[in-house]
């Protein structure tokens, strides 16, 4: 009870501080936006699909999942500008909960990358992609796991490291091999076959096929539940990680 | 009200591919009472931080204990917490909010229900006269009206001990005063109140009583005017002609409140006596009744640079 209202308090307090900075929403809207239009007249051709409405169901899965890395993953910048104004530490000396510190900063990454999910749904369906109400909510879970991974992730090693010096290469590091092996945004189909047994290993890749066969309406596939099996561990253990940072952090 | 005993902390630090240990805190051991304004006083990388931020469950002591207000530190952490509050050195307010949201939010999160809390702000907000600030932004704030706005937030949830660290450092002469004034009214609230200051001026003039801090160790502790006292006595400069210097030694030597008796080159002498207060009428009726003029007397105290020169062989003023 206590728990469920830290983490509340604390995602109202970041969710009104993103809402009053007008530059991050309209950032937060329009990027993805620009994607799908300036992406979408080179889509059928370069991925050689039938029609406009296949090549989204490749390519839109691809990108949400895109947005759900890096959103997270580059979190923690503003957890490190916190720290330094003194907001952590001033949060740790009152008795509220460590784990909803965490949770709440990670549940507002969460509510945005869904809004941004949202939106480039709406404007994917007004070109024509259709997928099953219910197989998009599990796609939007997917998304939320991912969101929650990585953005606890970036916490974690932000509480650690301390500097963006230190934290903008580190996760540029971590963010490149995984984007690049992940078929993100063209799937590895076209791979050869050393790549595709590399990108095995790479969880996002499990994520990235999961919420294709989502969008392509195959909700039997074993990549959905598989997909969602891995991601949903590995968020477990990133957040349990993180939190347990935030209880410890020096300085 | 805080209880101490052997509280110690190291860190490991790196610099390049060697590893360095610095031992911040010592062996501390404290007792402040209750509705105290307690000081620490100590330069720069004294260790007066890094002791505030374990009494503050901040960091873990690596050896150790401590009792604060009855709780104690390693073995009831989330106890402490509720009963102290703490106002960092380096300042605790977000930029793109105002005083009233701190404020609401830094109550809430001490568990205070929403409109007990909207309350709590306004009340503290007229307490520090920051109600005329209040729904703007923190950083269109200065520096002392950001300070009161961070000493509201340590004691929002009226918390029975407050740790201020470096309260009024950065401060002009004009907000320091009124920080004090601030700090004053919190003990007459019945606060305990535990700050650490780098400056003599402050823990002498605010402070019921003092640590004086060095690489990690308490040197000395007591009240201000008992630890100037216990150091050296007071110093009286009495002025005199030459020809009449050595009649007045003899007369005044055997006086029981004189402790040291010095002649001064150029005449004059150097008196040190337990207090100055009561030994003056006393050197002024010996030396009336004899008949000898004096020119001047002047009462020297020591200052806390003195205890502390004393007791770590450098000025305070030069680390
Ligand atoms: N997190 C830390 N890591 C490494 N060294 C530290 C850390 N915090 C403090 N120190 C060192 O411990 C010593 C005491 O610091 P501090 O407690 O901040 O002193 P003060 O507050 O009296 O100026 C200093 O030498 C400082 O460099
Ligand atoms: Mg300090």
């Amino acid at each position: 009870m206590k728990f469920a209202r830290d983490t509340w308090l604390v995602f109202q307090r970041q969710t009104q501080l993103l809402l009053r900075n007008p530059v991050w929403v309209f950032v937060g809207v329009f990027q993805p936006v620009m994607y799908l239009l300036l992406f979408a007249p080179l889509l059928k051709p370069a991925l050689n699909a039938p029609t406009q409405a296949e090549a989204y169901k490749i390519f839109v899965p691809g990108l949400l999942v895109l947005l759900a890395i890096f959103g997270g993953l580059f979190q923690g910048f503003g957890l490190i500008a916190e720290l330094r104004a003194g907001v952590i530490e001033r949060s740790r000396v009152t008795p509220v909960s460590r784990l909803a510190l965490l949770l709440g900063r990670s549940m507002r990454d969460v509510v945005s990358l869904l809004a941004q999910a949202v939106i480039i749904t709406v404007l994917a369906l007004l070109f024509e992609l259709r997928v099953f109400i219910g197989d998009l909510l599990l796609a939007y879970l997917m998304l939320a796991l991912i969101a929650l991974m990585t953005s606890a992730v970036s916490y974690g090693v932000a509480l650690k490291v301390k500097s963006e010096d230190a934290l903008a290469p580190l996760m540029n590091t971590v963010a490149q091999p995984v984007l690049l092996l992940s078929g993100i945004l063209l799937p590895l189909t076209f791979a050869p076959g050393w790549l595709q047994g590399v990108a095995e290993w790479n969880p996002f890749s499990w994520a990235v096929d999961g919420t294709r066969a989502l969008f392509a309406g195959d909700l039997g596939n074993d990549k959905v539940w598989q997909g969602l099996s891995i991601i949903a561990v590995l968020a477990a253990a990133g957040v349990a990680w993180a939190a347990r940072q935030f209880a410890r952090s020096v300085r | 009200m805080i209880e101490t005993r052997g509280l110690r902390k190291s860190f490991r630090s790196r610099a390049g591919r060697q590893h360095k240990t610095v031992d911040a805190v010592r062996g501390v051991d404290l007792d402040v009472a209750e509705g105290e304004i307690f000081g620490f006083l100590g330069p720069n990388g004294a260790g007066k931080t890094t002791t505030l931020r374990m009494l503050a469950t901040l960091i873990a002591p690596d050896g150790g204990q401590a009792t604060i207000a009855g709780a104690d530190l390693l073995r009831d952490p989330a106890e402490v917490r509720r009963r102290i509050g703490y106002v960092a050195q380096g300042g605790s307010t977000w930029d793109d909010s105002t005083a009233r949201e701190e404020l609401v939010l830094h109550a809430r999160m001490y568990g205070i229900g929403k409109a007990d809390a909207r309350r709590r702000a306004e009340r503290a907000l007229a307490a520090f006269q920051l109600t005329e600030y209040a729904d703007r932004k923190c950083k269109t704030y200065s520096g002392g009206q950001r300070r009161r706005v961070e000493i509201a937030l340590g004691i929002i949830h009226d918390p029975r001990i407050v740790f201020l660290d470096e309260p009024t450092t950065g401060l002009d002469p004009q907000s320091r005063a009124h920080m004090w004034d601030e700090i004053r009214r919190l003990r007459a609230e019945g606060m305990t109140v535990f700050i650490t200051t780098h400056y003599l001026d402050e823990a002498d003039a605010l402070c019921d009583r003092i640590a004086i801090m060095d690489h990690g160790e308490v040197v000395a502790e007591g009240t201000p005017t008992g630890l100037k006292r216990e150091i050296s006595g007071e110093v009286l400069l009495v002025g005199l002609d030459v020809a009449t210097t050595g009649q007045a030694a003899q007369l005044l030597d055997t006086e029981p409140y004189v402790a040291k008796l010095e002649t001064v080159d150029g005449g004059g002498l150097r008196l040190t006596v337990d207090e100055g207060a009561t030994a003056i009428p006393q050197v002024l009726r010996r030396l009336d009744h004899a008949g000898l003029a004096l020119n001047s007397i002047e009462l020297h105290r020591p200052s806390l640079d003195d205890v502390f020169l004393t007791k770590t062989g450098r000025s305070l003023r030069e680390s």
